[in-house]
């Protein structure tokens, strides 16, 4: 065995040799490097450290470089690091920063090696320690090697020095209570004479402040001292990020600031610093004019420079200022819009996101019209990236910039039509937005949907289907404006519907329905008004016998196969084509101009097409091309096409009574079938329309019912979430009544062609069966049909998706929808107050709290709470179990922050009071233990300054607080420097 | 904070990776693909930004620079300054143009380690701590004689494994 070892050693390949041969294997890498590996696990577990760094260093490179995994020599790679060969330490090292992780079991294994390589008296053993500890640190390490890095920041090795202060980062992240070990220290160095050093503690400072600039806000005078004084634009740009994020937070900085900055923009060379500059302005300074003036010059100057890096740039930050300074962009229009055919997509990209920032009411049409235009010429992707933006800036809030709905509904059919076209989704839920919300639009996007329907070239493109889907739907459900359904009903049942993917399929057959219904409807209606201006006293015998003579061969050929009904059929469907396109022609010659308002109206009185023929041609056209359907393997298609079929069924019979006995004979008026269809009609006539996602809270909970008494585990994760839906309850009152009116049964019979009393009496059944799981109420068991359904799983796709956002339109829109015409008042726009409603603030992180509240205290001094924190630091090692640790810290921060929580209201001046409820949960972490009356002996004179001035204030502060002893405060600038 | 640095040639290969927040394997050739993917596909002479949200999440920025048959990428979050950011990429170059006198990708090819550690002078942990090349082949040089001297044994399997390639 050992002599194996020996031979090994000797013929080893190292990592030179192992590329080298990789390189001449041009066929089979892959097998080369399977080979390697085998080679390396036999190597690794060899007792010579030297063999076996040498493999750990080959397996670094092949898992860093083709991916294959090295988790498996954890444990050699400790083996290696505690080689006194600094050569193996390295490798070793390097193997472990680049695989190891937080589930590395071994971890905690290499802390003693850590810390012994810290004390070396090698510098470059300290620093491959102290990498390491920064890339790979859990909580454990950090805790236990914080010592270790304390000493270390006052090294006399420069070299030593700067890789400790970086290190102190990922230390106070993992450990923030090292905070009150190392922060003084880290902070003394900001002073140092080693522009180097004070560079890496600005560099700790930028990362810290990112997260959570607050804390810092009292370290301002230092920062501000750089920014004055430095000469090193690398130091210049991390302390204007760190402005960057106190300025937002502190009036007062900002004003000072200012000017400094506005001098570095003058005189700056350093393109760099110059950018930085710029974006501090116009991201935190925007009230200052001058300042803003300024950035926008220099931006100018960005832009007709030849770098494309900086023209890039220079749109950037125009797209930063453009919400507060819409002048800076619209002064650089010219170039915007030329940027736009840039060869950079970067830089399109940047100015498309311009274009959009100067949209307006005013010019939405002529803006919209360019960027569609152009979106025909460019290339796939940036297409979408087009008509994305214009969907999204179109329907910001509501649909505030457009006024003219109609456009905007031929502007989403053309949207449609554009070849690159991928924005099928977005398209489908405007369009049926828009339906829902704008009531005026409704004939126009009828007009839409049908010129998207009846194009058969378009059912071939996959991206379509979605928008296709909304069509049929809207066609469906507003089919009252449709000109013409006959033609409207061949287009949702033509042959290359089949390319349709079942799910639209599925809402093409429902709205075949829904039109199928109107078309039928009508036709009563006419015959009805007909019998009664004729005359209703003719009474024509009965003629049982030979209606049901008659009705044997239809309904015969319905039940049997299609063969026999298409034989049938064969004749009428040809005619009836005809008669569409003739109508088609004729609309298209003359009607176009007709407004909608009047052809809509005019629908149903100008009947005559309704003839008893037509009728049942429809009838037969949509039996031919439902037909095959019903054998659907998709539930959803088949479920529907029986609906169809059945309620033809009924039709038909009826149909026949009308043929054998004449126009005259209109007895039968109240048979089973025109009931049907009424009820049918009236259930489909019902308008669907969004609801507010915060429809449920406003119906009251009732009397003894108990909703939270097994759901208190769930009112930890839902206590966030309720409160800003609670608050924003009031805003909704005017809509809130009829939010309820959509009644459930409508929208379950809806897609049922079963009568109506059959769901209520199903869903009665329903609700006794598990009443636990309505809501009761006084009015007993009715009413849960007026409550819109929360959720229906069995939700029949978009119909019923949308079913979920129910809401009756206001009568008074309905009013005023009388003039259609030009000049015409933006419509009335339904808007929920759901729509209004905040994002729930997110919870702050834990950690960063923590962090945070540990930095105030150290900034704060508070000498109680840093002896007590350090004890419990030394108490820590002995007990070495993280989640006991993680108590002891916690436990007297969460009960403290209750306390602060009472207290806040009482806080600073009112002008804080809004930023402080968004930051409620630092700021609850900040007032932990803010009572202590010793001040941290601190070096810098300003410091002690400072904290004396502040802690004057908290005393008056307190006693006005009353008895608790808890100060909500905010860290103060010392007014030297304001 | 600078997030990842990595090195591939033209042809997509990895000649250097480097993630400083801790990755997976399958996830760093996943990223160093789909970089690449976007890479190959834009032209010379245009910015030398990408946008690198849809690879990296929310808030990251990338720089890139194209030298001869090498890319050399950067990827950092808000705490960085895109010019800066190149301007460093540049130092790396220098300082390795320095090292290798005239680097080539040859070069880049055959000095994994070397080239991890002068990386390791310049960014430390994700922060830059050294922007001049002076300073860092300063300390690559000490780097290297205190290896050269630890490996006093490993001529000798050097030599062997050198005879053997022959």
């Amino acid at each position: 065995m050992a002599g194996a070892s020996i031979m090994e050693t000797l013929f080893q390949r190292n990592l030179e040799d192992l590329i080298k041969a990789s390189r001449q294997q041009q066929v089979r890498e892959s097998l080369f490097i399977s080979k390697s590996m085998d080679e390396i696990r036999r190597e690794i577990k060899s007792t010579d450290l030297h063999t076996k760094s040498i493999a750990l260093q080959k397996l670094s490179y092949l898992s860093s470089l083709h991916g294959l995994d090295m988790s498996f020599a954890a444990f050699h790679a400790i083996e290696v690091v505690s080689s006194p060969q600094f050569l193996h330490k390295k490798i070793g090292y390097h193997a472990i920063t680049q695989s190891f992780n937080d589930d590395t079991p071994v971890m905690l294994l290499i802390t003693n090696q850590l810390r012994k390589d810290m004390n070396s008296s090698n510098q470059f053993e300290v620093s491959l320690a102290l990498e390491c500890l920064s890339r790979i640190g859990n909580i454990d390490l950090a805790r236990d090697l914080t010592p270790e890095v304390f000493t270390l920041l006052s090294s006399s090795k420069a070299f030593v020095k700067k890789k400790a202060i970086a290190v102190v980062l990922s230390v106070f992240e993992k450990y923030p209570d090292a905070v009150r070990v190392c922060f003084k220290r880290l902070v003394e160095n900001l002073e140092s004479s080693d522009p180097i050093i004070v560079s890496a503690v600005i560099g700790v400072f930028c990362e810290l402040s990112l997260k959570d600039p607050r804390s810092y806000l009292p370290l301002a005078p230092e920062f501000y001292k750089i920014l004055v004084d430095s000469k090193n634009n690398w130091l210049l740009i991390k302390v204007l990020k760190i402005f960057a994020k106190l300025a937002s937070l502190e009036p007062r900085l900002a004003k000072r600031i200012a000017e400094p900055i506005c001098e570095h923009m003058r005189r700056t060379g350093a393109k760099s610093l110059m950018f930085e500059c710029i974006r501090t302005v116009v991201s935190s300074l925007s009230e200052y004019e001058s300042a803003v003036k300024l950035a926008v010059v220099k931006i100018q100057e960005f832009l007709v420079d030849d770098d494309p890096n900086l023209k890039y740039l220079g749109l950037h930050a125009l797209s930063i200022i453009a919400p507060k300074h819409l002048w800076a962009v619209l002064e650089n229009k010219d170039f915007v819009i030329r940027s736009l055919s840039d060869g950079d997509f970067n830089i399109k990209l940047e100015s498309l996101r311009l274009v959009m920032a100067m949209v307006s009411e005013s010019n939405v049409a002529e803006i919209t019209r360019v960027l569609v235009n152009y979106a025909l010429k460019s290339d796939p992707e940036f297409c979408n990236k087009i008509l994305g933006s214009i969907l999204s800036t179109c329907s910001k809030n509501v649909y505030e910039v457009i006024v003219d709905f109609d456009w905007y509904a031929s502007l989403l059919g053309e949207m449609a039509r554009i070849p690159h076209c991928q924005k099928g989704e977005e398209i489908e839920n405007q369009l049926i937005d828009i339906g829902m919300r704008v009531e005026d639009v409704r004939p126009e996007l009828v007009h839409v949907s049908r010129d998207l329907l009846i194009d058969p070239a378009l059912l071939g493109n996959p991206f379509l289907h979605n928008i296709l889907s909304a069509a049929a739907w809207l066609s469906g459900e507003y089919v009252e404006f449709s000109r013409n359904p006959f033609e409207l009903m061949e287009a949702l049942l033509q042959p290359r519907t089949s390319l349709l993917p079942s799910s639209i399929r599925a809402v093409y057959v429902q709205s075949t329905f829904k039109v199928l219904i109107s078309c039928v409807h009508s036709y009563f209606l006419h015959k009805e008004n007909v019998a009664s201006s004729i005359d209703s006293g003719n009474q024509a015998s009965e003629v049982p016998e030979s209606v049901s003579q008659r009705k044997f061969p239809e309904s015969s050929d319905l039940t049997s196969e299609a063969p026999a009904c298409s034989e049938q059929d064969g004749g009428f469907n040809p005619r009836d084509s005809n008669q569409s396109f003739e109508d088609l022609s004729t609309e298209n010659d003359g009607d176009v101009t007709v407004t909608h308002g009047q052809a809509s109206t005019s629908a149903y009185s100008g009947k005559s097409s309704f003839t008893l023929e037509s009728i049942v041609n429809l009838l037969n056209l949509v039996e031919l091309a439902l037909g095959p359907l019903s054998r659907s393997h998709d539930v959803e298609i088949q479920e529907r096409t029986k609906n169809v079929l059945g309620f033809i069924d009924l039709i038909k019979k009826e149909k026949l009574n009308g043929v054998i006995q004449g126009e005259q004979n209109l007895a039968r008026e109240g048979t089973e079938a025109s009931n049907a269809v009424k009820l049918m009609h009236d259930a489909f006539s019902k308008e669907l329309g969004p609801v507010s996602t915060s429809a449920q809270e406003r119906v009251a909970v009732p009397d003894g019912l108990t909703l939270k008494e097994d759901l208190s585990d769930l009112e930890m994760i839902c206590g966030d979430a309720q409160l800003p839906l609670l608050s924003s309850f009031s805003l909704g009152s005017p809509q809130y009544g009829e939010k309820f009116d959509a009644p459930l049964s409508n929208l379950q019979s809806k897609d049922e062609s079963e009568p109506l009393k059959e769901s209520t009496s199903l869903l009665a059944e329903h609700r006794k069966r598990h009443g636990l799981y309505y809501l009761s109420s006084e009015k007993g068991e009715i009413v849960s049909n007026e409550y819109p359904p929360a959720n229906d799983p069995m939700s029949q796709d978009k119909l019923s998706d949308d079913a979920a956002d129910l809401v009756k339109l206001t009568e008074q829109s309905v009013a005023s929808k009388k003039k259609p015409n030009n000049a015409k008042p933006r419509p009335v726009v339904l808007k929920l107050d759901g729509d209004e409603i905040a994002v729930a603030a997110k919870k702050p992180e834990l950690n960063s709290d923590m962090l945070s509240g540990a930095v105030r205290d150290v900034l704060l001094g508070n000498e109680a709470l840093l002896t007590s924190s350090r004890s419990n630091l030394s108490d820590k090692p002995s007990s070495n179990k993280k989640g006991k640790e993680k108590l002891n810290t916690d436990l007297p921060l969460e009960s403290k922050e209750n306390l602060g929580g009472e207290e806040m209201p009482g806080g600073p001046a009112s002008s804080r009071k809004s930023k402080q409820r968004s930051h409620g949960k630092e700021r609850k972490h900040k007032s932990v233990g803010k009572n202590g009356e010793e001040k941290e002996d601190n070096s810098q004179k300003k410091e002690t300054q400072k904290s004396n001035h502040r802690h004057g204030r908290h005393k008056a502060r307190q006693k006005a607080d009353g008895p608790l002893n808890v100060v909500a405060q905010t860290p103060v600038i010392p007014d030297f420097l304001l | 904070m600078i997030k990842s640095v990595m090195v591939m040639n033209t042809q997509g290969k990895p000649r250097l990776s480097k993630f400083y927040d801790y990755q997976p394997v399958e996830k760093q050739q996943e990223l160093i693909r789909s970089v690449f993917g976007v890479l190959c596909s834009r032209a010379e002479n245009v910015s030398n930004f990408m946008e690198a949200d849809s690879i990296f999440g929310p808030d990251t920025r990338l720089v890139y620079k194209h030298y001869a048959t090498l890319y050399f990428v950067f990827v950092f979050d808000s705490s960085e300054n895109e010019l800066a950011m190149l301007d460093l990429i540049q130092v790396f170059v220098e300082t390795l143009d320095k090292c290798f006198k005239n680097v080539c990708e040859l070069d880049i090819v055959f000095s994994y380690s070397k080239l991890h550690t002068i990386l390791d002078e310049i960014i430390f942990g994700g922060q830059v701590l050294e922007t001049s090349s002076t300073e860092v082949i300063k300390a690559v040089e000490e780097i290297s004689k205190l290896e050269a001297a630890s490996s006093a044994i490993a001529l000798v399997s050097k030599s062997v494994s050198s005879w053997r390639s022959r």
